[in-house]
């Protein structure tokens, strides 16, 4: 029989200040239902009027008990489980955690799966990108930028779906490699994005940069330091708004990252409105590498030719033992991984994407974490919205761009 | 990773080893020091300033029952953003029920990475500022991610025991 605990409202005594206990500021639940949270988070408001004394965000309403799940599955099928964490950003799950797997037994991936990913990653960026512009505009009451946003997200999208048959939880990147070669089509594909997309951008900076309305609602709400950022752990977007020049891209490259030349966009003010400008010049240079990437995609295989670790191809299984015996082995038992732990990290749309995977020897993952941008953003939203409007509060939430399912795992 | 930054690490390596009895263990290029609990907060705040550790990127922890001397493990990544390194730290803690100080005065963003590791491994932070859980409901019972925490599934129920099962069933009834 499970007890049910009632939970008393003292325990929260220590979290919102005198005046509240005395009744001379309110408090007020905005969430777990609110349109603008994105998702299901709870913020508690205390509240002087109508400024916003504190803040004190609930998470865990979207838990799933991913990285519990993890541990009873084989490190192949574990994967499909990390497409769910950050739903805006599957390719980058994905790839962190083989680049976790990889790094724990020592495989290595042949270079066109390697541009492929960087191909990817970078589309989802600008997906993920194009969905935040979207909805955050739409928060702020511009409607028509979400409407054009969706139109080119669904371009990438297609491209998702015509490379694994999937829109969004592609399973895509496997360790290893990649699940299978791209289609002949993708690259058409992805040079019409290209071309279309630059001219898309200034069509969605035309309608917020210089709107007179945008610009009230933006410049100087939601205020972080460089400083402050260091000391809460603030990575991606947000840090880079605030003046820190630190993308994972550059300082600790992954999947070849170094090959490619492209600029960090930064600025000073580190308010809503330059997380903006940052996210915007960001989609310019994921377009900048994935040009760059796939001008000399190269040709060859695209999964790693050790057998111990990445089954072997379809057309093996029929004239070959080893093959049919190693198709085996990896489809019901597995392989197995040292009993070590490794730390990667990528750059996601939201900021570093890292997994702590620590292996046991056998064939199953003893304890994989994900370190999550949107843990670490929201852990800062006292800091954002002290002393703002409580209408700014929704402005500040949309621009840090959390995804719950990213923050709650 | 530069000539000076390799450096600056095996400087901090020898510096926490003497100074805090860690001991130090490397696989592939990462750099794991294993530090006793209660030398754990000196050790961060000796990174920090000295050494340019800056940033507590995480901390979590594993769970290594049914062994029980240590059963936990705390970890902590930390990352130094001047000299582009990071350091792993481990932290043993033996028995049950295990405490270890807080690291929220070193690091502010470890407040909600310990209360997400009291909630899914039970282990205590003495002074931690709130220490509640995070992710589960406030009324949960156990530690999910420990590893004596079964993963959890719907029990069957057939016609003998259905109402027996029923009664356990966590819902309202009327």
């Amino acid at each position: 029989m499970v007890m049910l605990r009632e939970v008393s409202v003292d325990e929260l005594r220590h979290l919102v200040s005198e005046r509240a206990l005395a009744g001379e500021t309110m408090l007020l639940n905005m969430g777990p239902q609110h349109p603008s949270t994105h998702g299901v988070l709870r913020l508690l408001l205390e509240l002087d009027g109508e400024i916003v004394i504190n803040c004190i965000p609930d998470i865990g309403f979207l838990h799933t008990g991913v990285e519990k799940n993890m541990e009873a599955k084989t490190y192949q099928k574990a994967e499909v489980m990390t497409d769910r964490l950050d739903y805006l950003n599957p390719i980058g799950n994905n790839l962190v955690y083989c680049l976790a797997v990889e790094k724990l037994v020592g495989l290595d991936v042949p270079p066109r799966a390697q541009a492929i990913r960087v191909i990817l990653a970078e589309l989802t960026r600008i997906g993920s990108h194009l969905l935040w512009l979207g909805t955050s505009s739409l928060d702020l009451a511009a409607m028509s930028t979400f409407l054009y946003t969706m139109r080119e997200r669904e371009m990438i999208l297609d491209i998702f779906e015509m490379c694994s048959g999937q829109r969004m939880m592609t399973t895509y990147v496997r360790p290893g490699g990649l699940w299978r070669d791209v289609p002949v089509e993708f690259e058409d594909a992805v040079r019409r994005f290209l071309d279309l997309m630059p001219r898309r951008i200034d069509e969605y900076e035309r309608l917020l940069t210089t709107n007179e309305l945008f610009l009230d609602r933006t410049r100087g709400i939601g205020v972080i330091t460089a400083d402050e950022c260091i000391q809460w752990g603030i990575s991606g977007p947000v840090a880079r708004a605030a003046g820190l020049k630190y993308d994972l891209r550059k300082v600790r490259p992954y999947s070849g990252y170094e090959q490619y030349e492209f600029d960090i966009p930064t600025q000073q003010d580190g308010d809503v409105y330059s997380r903006y400008l940052v996210r915007v010049e960001e989609m310019r240079q994921s377009l900048r590498i994935i040009r760059q990437a796939l001008d000399k995609l190269p040709y060859g295989p695209v999964r790693s030719n050790n057998r111990k670790f990445v089954p072997p191809p379809r057309s093996e299984l029929g004239v070959s033992m080893e093959a049919v015996i190693h198709h085996f082995k990896l489809w019901t038992e597995g392989f197995s991984a040292p009993k070590e732990s490794v730390y990667a990290a990528i750059e996601s749309p939201r900021g570093e994407l890292g997994v702590f995977l620590e292996g046991d020897g056998g064939p199953k993952p003893y304890r994989v974490h994900y370190v999550t941008p949107s843990f670490a953003n929201l852990q800062i939203m006292p800091i954002l919205t002290r002393n703002h409007f409580i209408a700014d509060v929704v402005g500040i939430i949309g621009s840090i761009d959390i995804v719950l399912g990213d923050c709650d795992r | 990773m530069t000539k000076a930054n390799t450096e600056v690490l095996e400087e901090a390596v020898r510096v926490i080893k003497e100074r805090f009895g860690a001991a130090e263990h490397r696989f592939r290029d990462e750099v794991t020091l294993i530090i006793p609990p209660e030398n754990i907060i000196e050790a961060a705040q000796t990174l920090r300033d000295t050494f340019g550790f800056n940033v507590l990127i995480d901390e979590t922890a594993v769970d290594y029952w049914p062994q029980t001397t240590p059963r936990f493990h705390v970890v902590y990544h930390l990352y130094s953003m001047p000299h582009n390194l990071i350091l792993r730290l481990r932290v043993p803690l033996n028995g049950n029920a295990p405490h270890v100080d807080t690291m929220e005065k070193v690091f502010p963003n470890a407040n909600w990475k310990e209360r997400e590791i009291w909630d899914m491994f039970g282990i205590v932070f003495d002074g931690h500022s709130d220490l509640r859980r995070i992710l589960m409901p406030a009324d949960w019972q156990g530690h999910p991610l420990r590893k004596d925490y079964p993963l959890g599934y719907e029990e069957v129920q057939f016609s003998f025991n259905a109402e027996e099962i029923d009664r356990r069933k966590p819902y309202a009834k009327s």
